[in-house]
């Protein structure tokens, strides 16, 4: 801790570090990617028996270095009940060594929202190596093949799997979505929740073509939301100047529905304007995560731009499957890493994909008045 | 006296809140009206407070011990000493995990001290089970025999908590059948898949601090069975759970972790039985907050939050309350250009320091009064500034709808039913609102809710909606719930479902469907 302070810069993750990281990966996971509550618990444990965790910048990395993404699949509802074991955690490694023939230099996290992106920190502790500053999607999403890794072409394969019994597979997949379908399928077969590494990256792939520095970004996120609470003072001014972020509505959820379709939850949510925002209306939509704000049949925020929903009073993220009539929420969004607005990013993840019949615009361009028209 | 004379006679119920301030009792007849209400300080010896309560309640009443029928206990006793860390007992643990669970041990967000109270005893054993019920590893016997022999002599009671065991139960009875074997008939085993749902640490958690307080729950019921029993009644003892339910007594000993903060429940309970609302809001105003809970279907809705218990994240749902700053005691100030209302009360020392009472500072009651809200004999309200206190009112009135328009979940006019000294301050129309109730015995309103006496039952699973339609899911569930609720003392014949909800599990396929229904049903 007092290293990280001295230097003004998050060089290791202790504790603290992972308490604030877990609070920001909320935020960044935008209504999705499960609950950190499990994965910080993990990651503390981890610390507290093998010590802090060396956080090391993409710039850093040798260019031939070996870097393995490595998170949970599955059902984060199961990931509460049926805790991985610690072997879970480092088998992938192991299997993605022995095929490739090298061994991994750093683990990074595939997503920084939700519970992801606190699980390479269990590996990372266990084996001495360092845990990368940055991710694939700079956000949750919720299926394999939604990382910027998928877009620059790198081939998702080798990719490992593992299970708390001790089964082990390791797969070939031609492409990422085809990973998603063998994955998902395996993951079922594992009891809902298993282990995975995929995408093997170099250092020189990492450098060109993952989000970086967001763990520093969830910690200054996480800390922010911790030091306003303990201030007492509103933290969403601050957080929307941290994120390059916009307030698209304050309200109250007077309408949820859920549905599930596909393995998914989908749904949307209505909120009533409060405050000096009376009279309006914002409409939510989401798959796991929020993708779509509307109102008046014009988008305010689109996918896969981020909109989180934070609790008026404290900040804090509120998710999907959390949130429930009355909350009192501000609807904030804000700008993704930019590989996303490309053609072949936005036919991954963009509105399209989600079966949303809404026209991709840039939130600072929404935010402006321009275009979004439904 | 003869049998028909005897029939004639009415029947009463007993009901105690032990909060931590007062002890508030109340005596009801069989048809639930209120006959006599008690309020006592809480005492040292708690039980000191509770006999004192239930001799006035008899003695100012005049009712014969003999017709109390029932007598329902809601009290503090083990929050409290789950939050001092006193008399607990300590626990051996059991995880039936291994090979799953490993990378967070037993007791990984537990403080030293509340560790220390529960011992050393916590083993991570093989088993466990899928979330459709599918065995993960089956037991090793030799293994859990070895973990129990160690616990022989140090620990008063054993939890055991396995993986998925809401969905299947069968390893963790077979632990229980082996911690029996090895440590004794009389060792108390408490399972995890009775107290909780899914969500293994926060159920493991619940599980040993339900072993740890048995002792303490023990001594609980023992005085107030000895009490009653002193003042010639002899009545059926049921224990106050948390959500507004009771249970019996001798359920509540081998269940005591599901008292736990019962109080607030009670107040939203007894609010809704003085007004006859089924749902509404229950504002509590006291001198210091107003609290607002809102009732749903006879019930308090609950948080969606993780309670967390002496600093252990449970998975025990309370009430979902909002509390504002805004009491009778609420300090009023005249700046001049504008007029600030609170946060700061005088709280206790209202009667002495209010204006009306002759004192120096300008109080919330002091506005109500001066714009003739209530009638205080001898109130001295002709020096109070009357825009003054029209400014301070509004500012009171707009906190209050808006701390109403919070906790609503529709645009619709909501009614609300007023309880507690400060309820006063509110007006007779109010924003968003349709009907105001303002019931009498509203300072008793927690020991009317402790007396009210709905059994339930509960229920938590997980169905795979490939193998039953979610008609089938939704049918079992229930019938689940109302059984245990049956097996819990209600009359089978006045069972109903109290609340059903379904969330559809993320990320998977094969349709998983996570159901939880509750059903309640009078004695």
């Amino acid at each position: 801790m007092a290293n990280n302070k001295d230097q003004n810069k998050l060089t290791e993750l202790d504790e603290q570090a992972v308490q604030y990281i877990a609070v920001g990966a909320a935020v960044l996971g935008t209504g999705g990617g499960g609950d950190p509550h499990i994965g910080k618990l993990m990651a503390m444990e981890a610390i507290r028996k093998y010590g802090p965790v060396r956080l090391v910048r993409p710039e850093e990395l040798e260019d031939d270095s070996l870097v393995v993404p490595l998170s949970m699949i599955g059902a984060p509802t199961v990931m509460n009940e049926k805790i991985p074991s610690i072997e879970q955690m480092t088998r992938p490694l192991d299997l993605i060594e022995k095929e490739l023939g090298r061994k991994v230099s750093a683990v990074m996290p595939i997503e920084v929202g939700g519970g992801n992106s606190l699980v390479p920190v269990i590996a990372a502790a266990e084996r001495g190596i360092p845990i990368l500053d940055a991710d694939a999607m700079g956000r949750a999403f919720p299926e394999s093949q939604m990382v910027t890794f998928y877009l620059d072409g790198i081939d998702c394969s080798p990719i490992t799997m593992a299970d708390e019994r001790g089964n082990g597979v390791l797969m070939h997949a031609i492409d990422g979505v085809w990973e998603e379908r063998m994955a998902r399928a395996l993951t079922i077969q594992m009891g809902g929740s298993a282990s995975i590494c995929d995408y093997p990256v170099s250092g020189a792939q990492v450098k060109k073509s993952a989000v970086p520095h967001t763990l520093t970004l969830a910690y200054e996120i996480g800390k922010t939301l911790f030091e306003s609470k303990e201030m007492k003072q509103n933290p969403i001014e601050a957080l929307l100047k941290q994120l390059n972020g916009y307030a698209l509505f304050n309200g109250k959820a007077v309408d949820i529905r859920r549905r599930t379709e596909g393995g998914f939850t989908r749904g949307e949510a209505v909120f009533e304007g409060t405050d000096a925002e009376k009279g309006r209306t914002m409409r939510l939509f989401f798959q796991n995560e929020f993708l779509l704000a509307t109102e008046d049949g014009r988008s305010l925020a689109v996918t896969p731009d981020l909109i989180s929903l934070l609790d008026q009073d404290t900040g804090m993220p509120i998710t999907t499957e959390n949130l429930k009539y009355g909350a009192r929420v501000t609807a904030v969004g804000f700008p993704c890493d930019p590989r996303w607005r490309t053609p072949k990013g936005l036919e991954t993840v963009g509105p399209k994909y989600f079966g949303y019949d809404a026209p991709y615009v840039p939130i600072e361009e929404l935010a402006a008045g321009k275009g979004g028209d439904l | 006296m003869s049998w028909t004379m005897i029939s004639n006679e009415e029947n009463y119920r007993i009901g105690i809140d032990v909060g931590g301030t007062n002890t508030d009792s109340a005596l009801l007849d069989s048809k639930l009206n209120t006959i006599h209400t008690v309020k006592v300080h809480t005492t040292r010896d708690v039980n000191e407070g509770i006999v004192e309560s239930i001799r006035r309640l008899l003695a100012e009443s005049g009712v014969n011990p003999a017709r109390v029928q029932y007598a329902m206990l809601g009290t503090t006793h083990c929050t409290n000493a789950i939050v001092e860390r006193k008399h607990l007992g300590k626990v051996g643990l059991i995880r039936i995990g291994a090979p799953a669970t490993t990378s967070v041990p037993p007791l990984a967000d537990w403080d030293d001290t509340l560790k220390a109270a529960i011992g050393s005893h916590a083993y991570v054993a093989r088993g466990g089970y899928e979330y459709d019920g599918r065995t993960i590893v089956e037991l090793d016997e030799a293994e859990i025999k070895d973990y129990l022999g160690r616990m022989k002599g140090e620990v008063q009671a054993v939890a055991v908590c396995g993986v998925f065991s809401p969905v299947n139960a069968s390893q963790e009875k077979r632990v229980a059948e082996l911690a029996k074997e090895v440590l004794g008939e009389a060792m108390p085993v408490t399972l995890s898949h009775e107290i909780g749902s899914i969500g293994i640490l926060e159920r493991e958690n619940a599980s040993l601090l339900n072993g740890a307080l048995l002792n303490v729950i023990a001594g609980v019921v023992r005085g107030f069975e000895q009490a009653l029993q002193s003042f010639g009644i002899d009545a059926g003892v049921y224990i106050c759970q948390n959500d507004g339910t009771l249970m019996r007594s001798e359920y509540a000993l081998r269940y005591p972790i599901l008292t736990i903060a019962c109080g607030p429940t009670n107040s939203i309970r007894g609010a809704a039985h003085l007004s006859g609302l089924n749902n509404a809001l229950v504002i509590d105003i006291g001198g210091t907050t107003t609290d607002i809970g809102v009732l749903a279907q006879g019930f308090p809705r609950q948080s969606s939050a993780a309670v967390e218990i002496g600093g252990v994240r449970t998975n025990f749902r309370m009430p979902d309350i909002l509390s504002i700053g805004i009491g009778g005691g609420t300090i009023v100030r005249d700046l001049g250009d504008a007029v600030t209302v609170g946060p700061d009360s005088v709280g206790y020392e209202l009667l002495k320091r209010g204006r009306i009472f002759g004192g120096d500072t300008l109080t919330a009651t002091d506005v109500a009064v001066k714009l003739g809200r209530y009638d205080w004999d001898g109130a001295r309200t002709e020096e109070l500034d009357a825009s003054v206190c029209r400014k301070a009112d509004e500012i009171i009135t707009r906190d209050i709808e808006d701390a109403i328009d919070r906790m609503k979940t529709s645009a619709e006019a909501v009614d609300v039913v007023l309880v507690g000294g400060g309820s006063i301050l509110v007006p007779d129309k109010l924003e968003g609102v349709g009907r105001i109730v303002r019931p009498d015995h509203y300072d008793a309103a927690n020991a009317i809710g402790a007396a009210l006496g709905e059994v339930s039952g509960e229920t938590e699973r997980i169905y795979s909606l490939d193998e039953m339609t979610y008609d089938e899911a939704m049918a079992d569930a229930k019938s689940n719930a109302v059984e245990q609720a049956v097996l819990a003392g209600a009359d089978r014949a006045t069972v109903q479902i109290v609340l059903s909800e379904d969330i559809p599990l993320a990320y998977m396929p094969g349709n998983a469907l996570l159901v939880k229904v509750k059903a309640a049903g009078r004695l």
